[in-house]
């Protein structure tokens, strides 16, 4: 009788159990408790925080976002200048995050696959320096990390006079990375809208070979073809308009390079630095993903009949993604926060900005709250989409 | 031809099988296998036994070269295994493996476990696959379960399925590898009962089990092998009643005890 009770609350609560026994009463009561001392405490805070701020006479609120900032950043993806309102620096600032986030997690999971799969290379001296990047990138604090590659772009690379120009157009010097780019041409729209159709028409091929598979037993071929629909119409479309292709390639005046497009040496080495760290954590992530799938299941693969290539993808790899996506995860968000530190080396990331502004203003409050919103809102998207990937290749089991 | 005929009741004819010539192996320094012959015709069933390390594994997996020998010759169907991947692979769809853990895909249901093979290697039809999966499922018994993953089942279940993931690639020849060791007691009789069945309808097996009842009632052949080497071979009457070599001897008073 006295087990029901746990399951039960109405019944066994009115069948004579004292209501303060009953677990669910129990329960809503304690959680009552813990909403009201919340409340209690963040109202406390914020009228303590308010009544010093009059006190001693300090503004609040938003209003500073609409006013001239008056200070100029080094790089921006949207224009900016100085007589632009401290809203659009944030801007400038949030956009600088995302990028080098954006970037470094497309590197880093390139990077850090590589180097996983590399481990466990059975050449050697392949393994052997793959672990040595391991542990190097895994035990350097980050900050220094970014200080190291910081000093290699500013001071070992050579003057823009000396440039390095590993491939023609390209040029690496002190003042950063510079190299060609494409000359927009009316002509480009088409060709970047029969892309996009070419892209989706390539996913509709997929599905097909996969029904045809079903339906004939014919294995789908999806590399070469796929990358034929979405590569040829586009080419032809291309060729078809008179291939305007003019490329705007850095050249040499008399102090320093001109045109093309160019990265500055502080997002250089924060890109560098992030993407190197965190590959190194993927790669044992990786890693250890491929190693905890049995050997036994690539043996019944391989008895089976599968060839090397079919049991990576069909038996392997689907069991280690599952093992690799949830910490992958943490790392992409790990990446963008890390970021962050872009204010050691001076690249003008979110952080960077956020606290120029602070110290302008004085809206410490505001300004602290601003940059918590925009990582917490950050992360959690990251966190979102890796969580709709993950169940997507992680069907139930048991 | 004529006495083909007269094998055919019992499923056996001449026709060779497997056959293994002389065979040697090495891991590293140490001599796995020594010479091992072996002639295994359509229908026969060999049963192999022989003490912890004695090579048993080795022997069978170097017949679906999951593990690499050194000299020797082995034909398959007389196709030659040799370092070529496309005759490995070949080979490796004609002939099936049952392990002593099972091995069955985690991340795949029990029918998709079933079909994965015949849809990718055989090129099959997802339909006709998925006919031929519930026919083998139904043959080990458990159809009901083709929407389960293996890991709600148990183990003797998990096994039912991988002999049955085996028998849908309509393999000529079937290796098991300590089938029933992994398998609660309780659990051991529904898979030699499988097994038996298969026995009885002419499948040509090699069956590696210290299960001696199994053998006295289908093995045409019991192989005793002891450090490295095929010491004896011989019908399980001649087997188990008259052994000739001491180590034989030796191995039955042992595995009879208990
Ligand atoms: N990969 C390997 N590297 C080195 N030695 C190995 C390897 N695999 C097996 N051996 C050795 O080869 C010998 C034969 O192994 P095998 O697994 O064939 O024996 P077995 O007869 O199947 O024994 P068991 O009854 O324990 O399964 C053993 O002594 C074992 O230690
Ligand atoms: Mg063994």
């Amino acid at each position: 009788m006295a087990r029901e009770g746990l399951g039960q609350s109405a019944a066994t609560a009115s069948s004579g159990v004292v209501w303060w026994r009953n677990p669910t009463i129990r329960g809503v009561i304690a959680q009552v408790v813990v909403v009201v001392l919340l409340v209690a405490v963040v109202w406390y805070l914020v009228h303590n925080t308010i009544t010093n701020l009059n006190e001693r006479s300090i503004r609040t609120g938003f209003s500073f976002l609409d006013q001239e900032a008056g200070f100029a950043i080094g790089e921006a993806l949207i224009a900016f200048a100085p007589t632009d309102t401290y809203g659009r620096a944030l801007l400038v600032g949030l956009l600088n995050t995302l990028r080098v986030s954006l970037i470094g997690i497309v590197l880093a999971t390139l990077l850090g696959v590589v180097i996983g799969i590399a481990r466990l290379s059975s050449n050697w001296l392949v393994a052997k320096l793959a672990s040595v990047y391991v542990e190097v990138t895994r035990n350097i604090p980050l900050l220094l990390q970014l200080f190291f590659w910081y000093t290699i772009v500013t001071q070992l690379l050579p003057a823009v006079r000396e440039a390095l120009e590993p491939v023609p157009g390209v040029v690496l010097s002190k003042s950063g990375l510079q190299f060609p780019i494409v000359v927009g041409d009316p002509t480009h729209l088409p060709v970047l809208g029969v892309l996009a159709l070419s892209i989706v028409a390539a996913f509709v091929y997929r599905r097909h070979a996969y029904r045809r598979q079903r339906e004939t037993g014919q294995e789908p071929r999806l590399l070469w073809p796929m990358l034929a629909i979405i590569c040829l119409p586009a080419l032809a479309v291309f060729l078809v308009t008179g291939a305007p292709l003019e490329l705007d390639v850095p050249e040499f005046t008399r102090f320093n390079y001109r045109g093309g497009a160019s990265v500055t040496p502080e997002f250089l080495a924060l890109l560098l630095g992030l993407s190197i760290y965190t590959a190194g954590f993927i790669a044992e992530i990786v890693r250890s993903g491929i190693l905890a799938v049995p050997w036994g299941q690539t043996e019944a693969a391989a008895a089976l009949g599968f060839r090397r290539g079919l049991q990576l993808r069909l038996i392997v790899l689907p069991q280690a993604l599952r093992i690799i996506v949830p910490p992958t995860t943490s790392n992409y968000l790990n990446l963008t926060k890390n970021s962050s530190l872009a204010v050691a080396i001076g690249y003008p990331d979110l952080v960077s900005v956020g606290n120029t502004t602070l110290n302008q203003t004085g809206q410490a409050i505001e300004c602290i709250s601003i940059m918590m919103a925009i990582y917490l809102t950050i992360s959690l998207l990251i966190s979102a989409f890796m969580n709709w990937y993950n169940r997507r290749i992680a069907l139930v089991e048991r | 031809m004529a006495h083909a005929t007269a094998n055919a009741e019992a499923g056996r004819s001449d026709e060779i099988m497997v056959d293994l010539q002389r065979v040697n192996k090495w891991y590293g320094d140490f001599h796995v296998l020594k010479d091992v012959s072996l002639t295994v015709r359509r229908g026969e069933r060999i049963v192999v036994c022989g003490p912890s390390g004695s090579g048993k594994s080795t022997l069978i997996r170097c017949i679906n070269r999951l593990e690499e020998h050194q000299q020797g010759r082995i034909l398959v169907e007389n196709i030659e295994l040799t370092n070529d991947v496309k005759n490995i692979e070949m080979i490796r769809r004609e002939v099936g493996m049952v392990f002593q853990s099972f091995n069955l895909f985690p991340h795949l249901t029990v029918l998709e476990n079933c079909t994965l093979a015949p849809l990718w290697v055989r090129k099959m039809p997802q339909r006709e696959a998925a006919a031929v999966a519930m026919k083998f499922l139904e043959r080990v018994r458990i159809p009901e379960q083709a929407e389960k993953y293996p890991g709600q089942l148990s183990g003797g279940q998990q096994q039912r399925v991988a002999i049955a993931r085996s028998l849908c690639m309509m393999p000529q020849v079937m290796l098991f590898d300590e089938p029933t060791s992994a398998l609660d007691p309780e659990m051991i009789k529904e898979v030699l009962d499988v097994m038996v069945e298969l026995a009885h309808e002419g499948m040509t097996m090699i069956c590696v089990t210290h299960e001696m009842g199994f053998a006295k009632s289908v093995a045409d052949n019991v192989v005793f092998m002891d450090q490295g080497e095929i010491v004896e071979m011989a019908p399980p009457a001649e087997f188990f009643t008259n052994p000739r070599s001491d180590r034989t001897k030796a191995f039955l008073s042992q595995i009879l005890a208990h």
